[in-house]
């Protein structure tokens, strides 16, 4: 089976559990005054969740032409991209998220740029890490002082 | 109309706008010349930068002007290295590379900012002319008539979009309308399918949904798949100057396409990248004969009539967005987007409610024109040099600026996490050819549509309101047509073929 279709069935299973929910469990924990009304918080949804189904089956049981457009990307070659790259720099972003909070935003920033660049290839130490921490100072700056967004910059147990 | 442009150009002509249209233009192009990067990501990572400003007139000039910037970097990275930086510049590369090769990169570049200034000033013209009568005409229509006209915007860029993969396109908008109706609306103050979790109480971030569906994908197919680029026929950059003959030449081409391109871009769904096709296209047809044999190999005109109608499409797809509020492309629907954000609501009331909102836009998106061709022109050899930043650099910062757009739209380090998820997911996407911008129009609309919608149903105690209000029928009618006749041909064609 094609991806395209793989996914159409991907999402007519978070359709179905969207309408499972829109048509029998949401419209009980409903005030009774708002049952009252001609339109229930669920009346869209449940709207949606016909469309969704139907559009879903048709992309699954391939009554759309199929697609002859050739991806930018061959899915079935992806061992012939840098796949590793980009998983590496994925894992890269969960830790990033993971842990601005406890490292603070310069250490996490810094870091994040740095092993990226890494992961990437880049072995000029002694440009990247430079590049990485005057970065990290300058977007601090830009967000904390010009933007007034608080954040973090050090770990909790540094003081700065 | 004369008072108004009065107000827009008090608004605009401050130093404070210049200062942000100038930033715009120079910062969408240095972005926009990146390979694989496109105006929708770009308007994605300044959006928060943008919100921050806390004015909704600077932050939309801001945009406009990244917008502006981001086509003009295509065009330029089309020009000098047959590697557009976005759709709607594929075209130029078509005769601009040629010239590139010949050694007249100056003057292939001269052409184009030329023909995208009259492009986008034209357009801006007719946008003045256009805007307030279809403004005025939309006063006239209630909620169902809203109801009725976004599913008729969605149902066009689903048509458009789809490239003949409509249902793909319409399953897109559907996942994009559900997405809208998590968390709890202000309709109802109804919490709606949190999963009973806190940081889906307020619903899924917009500019979260943004980075993930076109910022983050694109890095991806960047890492995965690097472009090759060349920078090494880039023949005589610093000689821009051009002769009387070829203007004259290309002066009638840009007339054309300004308002042909102008007219594309107001349909929902079409756009730069179509209107610059067609304009390519119409051109070398109606071109004499011995000039056709030119187009593909170095003609001004084909130059000049792609560069022109993309820029007139971007002025053209923000009329719908002023006037109706409702957005006919990815990047407007981001624009709107930011404006929902900084608590504007574009629509018919937006020229009587925000009037120094609305020309100070308008009259912007002159001094945008005038920005790319005086300041960025000559600056191109020295912006051109972020063509040479390496990969290795260059894939974490737009990576890390992915991140630090949904953190500081939310400050909320789970909206990080989403972001990764819906990245991958919408990477997937990409993979299969779904098209990704239908999801985030559909996500920005839902709300606007449920809400019309839930009102045309209190009033009409029901859905009596679609056959009792004509226009609402008509429109309705209109959106299944869009919808069922691109299905209907691509599968006739299918069982003719065979």
């Amino acid at each position: 089976m094609a991806l395209e279709r793989w996914i159409s069935l991907i999402f007519l299973g978070i359709i179905l559990t969207y309408g499972y929910t829109a048509w029998f469990a949401m419209d009980s924990n409903m005030a009774p005054f708002m049952k009252r009304n001609p339109i229930w918080p669920s009346t869209f949804p449940k709207l949606l969740s016909l469309l969704g189904i139907i559009v879903s089956l048709f992309i699954l049981l391939g009554f759309e032409k199929d697609d002859q457009r050739r991806a930018e990307i061959d899915y079935r070659r992806l061992g012939d991209y840098k796949i590793g790259q980009a998983v590496g720099l994925l894992a890269m972003m969960i830790v990033y998220a993971l842990t601005l909070r406890s490292l603070g935003f310069l250490i996490s920033t810094a870091s994040f740029l740095i092993l990226s660049a890494f992961i990437l290839g880049e072995r000029k130490w002694l440009v990247l890490v430079p590049v990485g921490v005057v970065a990290s100072f300058c977007v601090w700056y830009l967000v904390s002082e010009v933007l007034n967004i608080y954040m973090r910059p050090w770990p909790h147990t540094l003081l700065f | 109309m004369l008072e108004g442009l009065i107000i827009g150009f008090q608004t605009a002509l401050s130093l404070k706008m210049l200062i942000v249209v100038i930033g715009g233009c120079l910062i969408g192009t240095f972005i926009g010349m990146l390979p694989g990067l496109g105006p929708m990501s770009i308007i994605a990572i300044m959006i928060p930068v943008a919100i921050s400003m806390g004015d909704p007139a600077a932050a939309l000039i801001l945009l406009a002007g990244v917008y502006y910037g981001a086509i003009f970097g295509g065009s330029t990275s089309s020009i000098l290295l047959n590697a557009p930086g976005v759709a709607g510049t594929v075209a130029t590369s078509f005769d601009g590379f040629p010239m590139t090769q010949q050694g007249k990169a100056g003057k292939a570049l001269t052409i184009a900012a030329i023909a995208s200034f009259c492009g986008g000033t034209i357009g801006a013209i007719l946008l003045m002319v256009f805007a307030p009568m279809l403004s005025s005409v939309a006063l006239l229509f209630h909620s169902a008539e809203y109801f009725a006209l976004m599913v008729v915007g969605l149902s066009a860029i689903a048509a458009f979009a789809g490239k003949g993969q409509v249902a793909k396109a319409v399953l897109m908008t559907v996942v994009g309308l559900i997405m809208a109706t998590v968390g709890e609306g202000a309709l109802f103050n109804f919490p709606r399918f949190t999963m009973g979790l806190m940081d889906l109480q307020s619903g899924f971030g917009f500019i979260t949904l943004a980075m993930a569906m076109f910022a983050l994908p694109e890095a991806l197919f960047l890492v995965l798949h690097p472009k090759q680029i060349s920078n090494s026929e880039q023949g005589d950059i610093k000689n821009l100057k051009i002769t009387r003959a070829e203007a004259w030449a290309i002066a009638p081409v840009i007339g054309r396409q300004s308002i042909q391109g102008f007219f594309i871009g107001v349909l929902p769904g079409a756009g730069a990248t179509i209107a610059s096709f067609l304009g390519y296209a119409v051109e070398r047809n109606i071109a004499p004969k011995n000039e056709q044999g030119q187009f593909g190999k170095g003609s001004i005109k084909g130059l000049a009539a792609p560069e022109t109608a993309n820029n007139a499409a971007c002025t053209g797809s923000f009329v719908p967005l002023l006037t109706l509020g409702i957005p006919g492309s990815g990047t407007t629907a981001i624009l709107l987007g930011a404006l929902i954000a900084l608590n504007v609501s574009p629509g018919p009331r937006m020229m009587v409610d925000e009037p120094q909102i609305f020309w100070a836009v308008i009259i912007s998106m002159y001094i945008g024109n005038l920005v790319l061709l005086v300041l960025n022109l000559p600056l191109i050899p020295y912006i051109a040099k972020v063509l040479s930043v390496p990969r290795n650099y260059l894939i974490p910062f737009i990576m890390f600026f992915t991140l630090m757009g949904a953190y500081i739209g939310q400050n909320n380090a789970t909206e990080l996490l989403l972001l990764v998820g819906f990245g991958i997911f919408a990477t997937a996407l990409k993979f299969a050819n779904y098209p990704l911008a239908p999801l985030l129009i559909g996500f920005i609309l839902g709300g606007m549509l449920e809400d019309n919608f839930s009102r045309s149903m209190q009033l009409y105690d029901g859905i009596s309101f679609i056959w009792e209000r004509p226009m609402t029928l008509m429109l309705l009618i209109i959106a299944a047509i869009l919808i069922i006749l691109p299905s209907w041909r691509s599968n006739f064609g299918r069982k003719s073929h065979s």
